[in-house]
């Protein structure tokens, strides 16, 4: 006999916690949901869009009553436990009937807090909180002109927005000079303020209710100044109480909320708790992506997988208020420990405020111009040492190094056929569109119902925008940490702990060990784990089948699955023999296109799988040996000719490119690692957009990090200076080694100094001089197994990987 | 009745692996799960004809390396919010080698 769940409260956050239950335990419990409302369960934080008349109540319906019914859920919607009977387990409602439970979920939300004001029962004030209030609403503006709306938050302002569209004129009274005052300090209340009343949209500011009048419904409201006003409905947005009633009277330990620990259990063992009604380490919540975090959390143990526990982080607020953007996140206001940093433009409507404490950010408002923010919440949430981009953080991230195309426009200016992802050709409209059909919430399930962002992921950040628009008022998309995959609820810095300290050895060991979902992991979590066991044990047996397709065979596929070849060439010099080898090599197999990269490199391209080791044998028998350009990997030293011709080189920047990349070559990297010796500071090997740059000088070497061309375009950050070719190679090999060691799978150079900062790595490559040499020599005993060319082994050994099992006909 | 053509042994395809078979017809994909199944599909993605044979296998699906969509090795359906359908044969493993019906 399965044993029986009980959810009381058909909200987001218990029906959530059901979702993720089915996915980690399907067959686990016979469940069985109670909810007061007659519907199934609908999208809370949509009600602002029907009211404004943007969507219809269907749309907003995330399980529709068939759900229920398909996944063997039964559902008494409309049906309100009003007792729970803890010690024979049972639960009592309103008409006597009774139900047996052996765990019992209660996620029964909040409800809006109703300020005791005489005449608070009058016909016409009402909330805003569910689709009775909106059907309220919408009726009252049919027949009734006037409405006041009582509270001058973020629900206010949305209720006071949708009214004045459905015609009425409203009045929103605030009782601090503060609209959002949760959210927003005093300028950017300011400009937000004058720019919904140009809208239409009244405001009494600093005005306290005394009493709400009127004789068969509300006339008008009295302020304590003495003041009044007519009207014909008032909307009471004031803020929201956990319900705990029902928690309360069956002797569950309630403080403000119910009081849960960090696996969401409550003082009673059998007893679990989600959602706006809990309370935990002293905080309530509003807002949803906490939710959906205890939602995860909860299942897990309901799950009994036990390993999950709830951390509440810093949240953003990031919302669209009547077409006006904000965003804020963190402490915003400061004390006398913190320092601001502030810009504003009221002609252009735009305010930002960061707060910095210790030379971390924790905390931004930002008004009007809101492109930066998920970038601003990152820093604060990786703690970033952010004194080295300090000077221009303010007017945004394409200012610190950044100029590629990335966010720079505002998504919600943009026409619904403006191309959002240019790698798969999706529009904004078809995006927007995709969310709201499907009811997505997060960025992955953007990215496999519309392709956006799966590719190159430059416009991940205006993704994430067009969710937060679409979904709108205190939709909060970024969870408090990003899981690896799928498989896995533990992000990437935990999975590489754990390899740590568990001693995990090899894939299979570390999947059961961290009770991976799926047996066998996905394509995304295994060539991640491969990595990161094979840069932690030396010893690690690599797994080929975890590796994607160009790293297992040593070449770069192509659309029309043949493969490339880039011999490599030492810092891009060459010789007659050389090129006349790959020439012969060229003809022999019918290369269709040979062509120079970007890297000073020689690409063969459209060569034949079966070709592959063949081709090799010959390109070993030249003298060559595998260019690394299919791999996460150094792919390639770019030098100029430096002091040997050059008339302004100072340094043979060729020469010591040559012994970078000998001492370099072979590594495996989180992603590809490129490298350039520039002779002067003219610098025409470009080495400050490189993840590893050297520029020559009369004096010696500047060493420069963190660059890439590409997509976002980065310069380098200035590493240090040193004096000889030795410290050079040195510091190179060191660097190379902290990135491997800590930096994310596929994460370059420069997003993992932008998450670490620049100090750190400064701190623990140049600043300590021990810890720079221990690091380096990890990088060489590393690299005196990795020194073997795959290209002549495979050759020699495992050609059959390379041809057909069979051939018929 | 179905007509099987012997392919080789079932160690020849490495776990989580695949081995190519050519044909009159074009290319076929061997596969071998962690588990010992053994599947055949028409070496095309459905959507820009990535060769499946060279993709990441993990339970009985397949990453085309391509453009990472995720087609079902019993079916070739493509999996999730993707469209999609690439041919399957049928296979049988007897006395440790692989048979497909073409």
């Amino acid at each position: 006999m399965k044993e029986k769940l009980v959810l009381i409260g058909n909200g987001m956050a218990g029906v959530r916690t059901l979702e993720e239950l089915r996915k980690l335990a399907p067959e686990k419990y016979d469940i069985t949901v109670f909810g007061d409302e007659p519907y199934g369960n609908y999208n809370r934080i949509m009600l602002s869009p029907v009211l404004a008349g943007d969507k219809t109540i269907d749309q907003i319906m995330i399980n529709d009553r068939q759900w229920y019914i398909d996944n063997g859920i039964t559902l008494h919607a409309g049906k309100k436990i009003t007792h729970i009977n803890r010690v024979k387990r049972q639960l009592e409602t309103a008409e006597g009937e009774v139900f047996d439970y052996d765990r019992l979920l209660l996620a029964t939300g909040s409800r809006p807090f109703m300020l005791p004001l005489p005449g608070r029962d009058l016909p016409g004030v009402i909330s805003f909180r569910d689709i009775a209030d909106v059907d309220t609403m919408l009726e009252t503006a049919k027949s009734h002109k006037k409405a006041v709306v009582i509270g001058g938050g973020l629900l206010g302002l949305e209720a006071a927005n949708g009214l004045m569209i459905q015609g009425m004129e409203v009045t929103v009274v605030h009782i601090a000079d503060v609209l959002m005052n949760q959210q927003l300090d005093k300028p950017a209340s300011d400009l937000m303020l004058h720019e919904l009343e140009a809208k239409g949209l009244n405001f009494l500011m600093s005005h306290e209710t005394a009493a709400i009048e009127g004789k068969k419904r509300v006339e008008k409201v009295v302020f304590k100044n003495g003041t009044e006003i007519d009207t014909d409905l008032v909307v009471m947005a004031v803020g929201i109480r956990p319900n705990i009633e029902l928690a309360q009277s069956a002797g569950i330990h309630c403080e403000r909320g119910i009081v849960v620990d960090d696996t969401m259990q409550t003082f009673d063992p059998k007893v679990y708790a989600v959602g706006e009604c809990v309370q935990h380490r002293g905080s309530t919540f509003g807002l949803v992506a906490p939710l959906f975090e205890q939602a995860k959390v909860c299942a897990n143990h309901l799950a009994q997988m036990g390993i999950a526990r709830y951390v509440s982080s810093i949240t953003s607020t990031k919302l669209k208020v009547t077409g006006i953007d904000l965003f804020s996140a963190g402490n915003f206001i400061g004390d006398e420990s913190t320092e601001d940093l502030v810009f504003k433009d009221a002609a252009r409507h735009i305010y930002k405020k960061l707060v910095i404490q210790d030379d971390k950010l924790i905390g931004a408002v930002l008004y009007g111009d809101t492109v930066d923010g998920a970038w601003y919440f990152q820093l604060m949430r990786d703690g970033t040492d952010v004194s080295s981009i300090r000077e221009n953080m303010l007017f945004g991230q394409h200012h610190i190094g950044d100029s590629g195309h990335g966010a720079t426009n505002s998504v919600d200016g943009l026409p619904d056929d403006a191309e959002i992802c240019g790698c798969n050709g999706v529009c904004k409209g078809d995006i927007v569109k995709a969310i709201s059909k499907h009811s997505l919430f997060t960025l992955d399930e953007v990215k496999s119902h519309t392709k956006a962002s799966a590719s190159c992921g430059s416009c991940t950040g205006l993704v994430e925008q067009l969710l937060a628009s679409t979904l709108g008022s205190d939709f909060n998309d970024t969870p408090s940490k990003k899981p690896m995959c799928g498989c896995t609820s533990m992000s990437h810095g935990e999975v590489k702990n754990a390899i740590k300290e568990q001693s995990l050895k090899t894939i299979s060991d570390l999947m059961v060990a961290l009770e991976w979902k799926n047996a066998d992991g996905c394509h995304s979590c295994r060539p991640a784990l491969n990595y990161y066991l094979l840069s932690t044990w030396p010893d690690y047996q690599d797994d080929p089948q975890s590796r994607f397709i160009n790293e297992r065979v040593h070449a770069n596929i192509q659309k029309d699955g043949t493969y490339s070849v880039v011999p490599r060439i030492w810092g891009g010099v060459t010789n007659a023999n050389e090129l006349r080898a790959i020439a012969d090599i060229s003809d022999k197999y019918k290369v269709p296109t040979v062509k120079i990269t970007g890297g000073q490199r020689i690409d063969l391209l459209g060569v034949k799988k079966d070709d592959l080791p063949k081709m090799w044998a010959d390109l070993s028998e030249a003298g060559f040996v595998s260019g690394h350009a299919y791999g996460k990997s150094l792919r390639t030293v770019k030098t100029c000719v430096g002091s040997e011709w050059c008339r302004f080189g100072t340094q043979d920047s060729t020469g010591l490119g040559i012994k970078v990349e000998k001492m370099t070559w072979g590594s495996w990297t989180p992603h590809k690692f490129k490298i350039a010796v520039s002779g002067c500071p003219r610098n025409c090997a470009e080495a400050t957009i490189k993840d590893f740059g050297i520029v020559c000088v009369d004096s010696g070497y500047e060493l420069h990090v963190g660059g890439n061309g590409g997509i976002k375009v980065r310069a380098t950050d200035f590493l240090c200076k040193v004096a000889t070719e030795e410290e050079a190679m040195e510091y190179c090999a060191a660097f190379m080694q902290l990135y491997r060691e800590d930096a994310h799978y596929l994460e370059r150079t420069a997003p993992w100094i932008e998450r670490v900062g620049l100090k750190s790595v400064q701190a623990k490559v140049v600043d300590d001089h021990d810890n720079r040499k221990v690091l380096a020599q990890r990088f060489y005993a590393s690299q005196e197994k990795s020194q073997d060319d795959p290209w002549a082994e495979h050759a020699a050994k495992q050609r059959e990987n390379y041809i057909p099992i069979k051939q018929v006909g | 009745m179905q007509n099987w053509t012997e392919v080789g042994p079932v160690e020849s395809v490495p776990q989580k692996g695949s081995r190519v078979m050519t044909t009159p017809d074009g290319d076929v994909a061997i596969f071998r799960t962690s588990g010992d199944e053994v599947f055949a599909l028409f070496d095309q993605c459905p959507h820009k004809k990535g060769p499946l044979s060279q993709g990441i296998v993990y339970d009985k699906r397949v990453a085309c390396p391509l453009h990472n969509w995720v087609i079902d090795l019993s079916s070739g359906e493509a999996t999730g919010p993707d469209e999609g359908c690439t041919r399957s044969f049928d296979t049988k493993v007897e006395d440790g080698l692989i048979y497909i019906a073409l």
